[in-house]
């Protein structure tokens, strides 16, 4: 009886949660316009998908920002989280408040003083790029500095020093001792940089240029259109980013299994 | 190759400054236009106005009502399938979790115009309950973030603790409300940290649903496409307030102990 309870509790938020996604991918390989309607099998969305220049350029934008921003977030983040760790404690606090700023500001608040700092001050145009692409990485650099931080707590501090006196340079020491200790803290950054960015409206919307679009700015324009074609094709476009997303899951709780066995024996 | 020496802490340099650019200046930046007039001239009258207009405390208002309906509903939702998760007869919590926080990861206007189909299919009309379906959706949109930390939260707890209260004579409903109740506190102020502030400035979200009303996020979105820089950063002044004060109540309460947005390890 009470296992009954706990199932149908958790069957009910899975279902609430889930049914929305599912039954659009079951929507996705139909011909039918709308949810509800009963439609033939038929691959035309994810022809639409991927023959609409439009809808295709959206897509590799998307994720050429996403990747590029990631990149010099991951960068800037882990320096910056090895630099912060061996200051003097004051020097760390205040890297540490500021690092705080953007991830528990709201997102709308960050985009917006970008933006007006990028055009009023800097008086940097939105064509160039440069005021999207330093709006998502101010948000997604302190998420890399925080999920470097703790592996760099846990490392052995002597073995950098052990390098230096064995006649390591500094830079040596770092690339071959430091920084092989924290990449799995590197790796979950630039995860989260990346679905960060990809999940980024705010931001975007305010300093993006013109004809630019990203996934979320697109798709929120293209709830306020109706072309029936651009909206089923992206139920097709969902239905691909749902199973990558269910795909990389997997494979990471694999992989982190395999290593927590590794490490277990 | 030339040798570069440099010592470790010189590091921090690049990010202080990359911090000091584009995370500090920008706040200075809008206080300068919150506090200034047209002319450039120092001025509170921005404020003024704000607290003057009924339209604006109305909106302001309005968001307060939409972030504590949502937040309750993500709570009432989220702390039964976290308990569960964490105390029930569920062997395999891990893979379980993942599956609800998974939705985390998809673009958050897909998964929006995902269960939009799906109201418009059961209502009819969206635009006909244009308030219900903003909490619906929102919730849709925070609830694995509210379920994150609640889990953390509840699978620290000693379970002997449980069982002591139990051996003493507490019964069930005693057992919840005195002991893993407290005890889950911090894991419920992070969950509202992350879900109370979000859902008073998400306003795509009530775009998508055709809610026509304003929420305070709305505030800057419409003032910037209007030029109106002044009162734009205003909005963004009280925002920043009210997380400071948020950001305030948590650190006390959570014991510095916090979930970051995204921030599940994979």
């Amino acid at each position: 009886m009470k296992n009954m309870v706990q199932h149908v509790c958790i069957g009910f938020v899975l279902l609430f949660l889930y049914a929305p996604i599912l039954i659009l991918v079951v929507y996705s390989f139909t011909d039918a316009t709308m949810l509800g309607a009963i439609g033939g099998f038929s691959f035309h969305n994810y022809e639409t998908l991927f023959t609409t220049e439009e809808l295709l350029g959206m897509i590799k934008g998307t994720l050429l920002l996403a990747f590029g921003v990631a990149a010099l977030s991951t960068l800037l983040g882990t320096i910056g989280a090895i630099g912060a760790f061996y200051s003097k404690s004051g020097t760390r606090k205040i890297i540490e408040l500021a690092n705080q700023v953007p991830v528990v500001n709201a997102d709308v608040v960050t985009g917006f003083s970008i933006c007006i700092l990028m055009i009023a001050l800097f008086q940097v145009r939105k064509e160039t790029f440069i005021p999207l692409v330093i709006g998502q990485t101010a948000l997604c650099a302190p998420f890399v500095y925080l999920s470097v931080l703790p592996r760099l707590k846990q490392m052995d501090q002597q073995l950098y020093e052990a390098a230096l006196d064995l006649g390591c340079t500094p830079m040596k020491a770092l690339i071959k001792v430091t920084i092989p200790q924290i990449v799995p803290g590197i790796a979950s950054g630039f995860m989260t940089a990346i679905t960060l960015s990809l999940d980024d409206y705010f931001i975007a919307t305010y300093t993006k240029p013109a004809t630019f679009d990203t996934i979320s700015t697109y798709v929120v324009n293209a709830t306020r259109g109706s072309q029936t074609d651009i909206k089923t094709a992206l139920w097709a476009l969902s239905t691909l980013i749902f199973v990558a997303v269910v795909g990389i899951v997997v494979i990471m709780n694999l992989k982190n299994k395999k290593c927590r066995g590794r490490s277990g024996k | 190759m030339r040798e570069v020496r440099f010592s470790r802490k010189q590091l921090a340099l690049p990010y202080a400054l990359f911090l000091l650019l584009f995370v500090i200046l920008p706040l200075l930046v809008v206080i300068k236009y919150a506090f200034t007039d047209a002319e450039g001239q120092i001025s509170f009258y921005n404020f003024i106005r704000f607290f003057q207009s009924s339209k604006t405390i109305g909106t302001l208002l309005y968001s307060l009502v939409v972030a504590v309906l949502t937040t309750v509903g993500c709570l009432l939702l989220a702390y039964p399938v976290a308990y569960i998760l964490a105390k029930g007869a569920y062997v395999k919590k891990h893979t379980f979790l993942m599956l609800f926080v998974l939705p985390m990861w998809i673009n958050f206007t897909l998964r929006i115009t995902a269960l939009k189909e799906i109201l418009t299919l059961l209502e009819g009309n969206l635009a006909l309950h244009p308030f219900l379906n903003t909490i619906i959706c929102m919730i849709y949109d925070f609830l694995p973030f509210m379920i994150l930390p609640l889990y953390n939260s509840l699978s620290k707890l000693d379970n002997s603790l449980m069982e002591a209260a139990a051996d003493l004579g507490a019964k069930n409903s005693q057992i919840f409300l005195r002991v893993v109740l407290p005890l889950s506190v911090p894991g419920i102020i992070s969950g509202i940290t992350m879900v109370f502030l979000p859902s008073m400035t998400n306003y795509v979200v009530l775009d998508m649903v055709y809610n026509s009303t304003y929420i305070i996020g709305s505030l800057i979105g419409s003032y910037f496409s209007s030029y109106d820089w002044h009162n734009g950063s205003v909005v963004s002044i009280i925002l920043l307030l009210i997380i400071c004060a948020i950001t305030w109540v948590s650190n006390r309460f959570a014991g510095g102990e916090q979930e970051r947005k995204a921030g599940v390890s994979f």
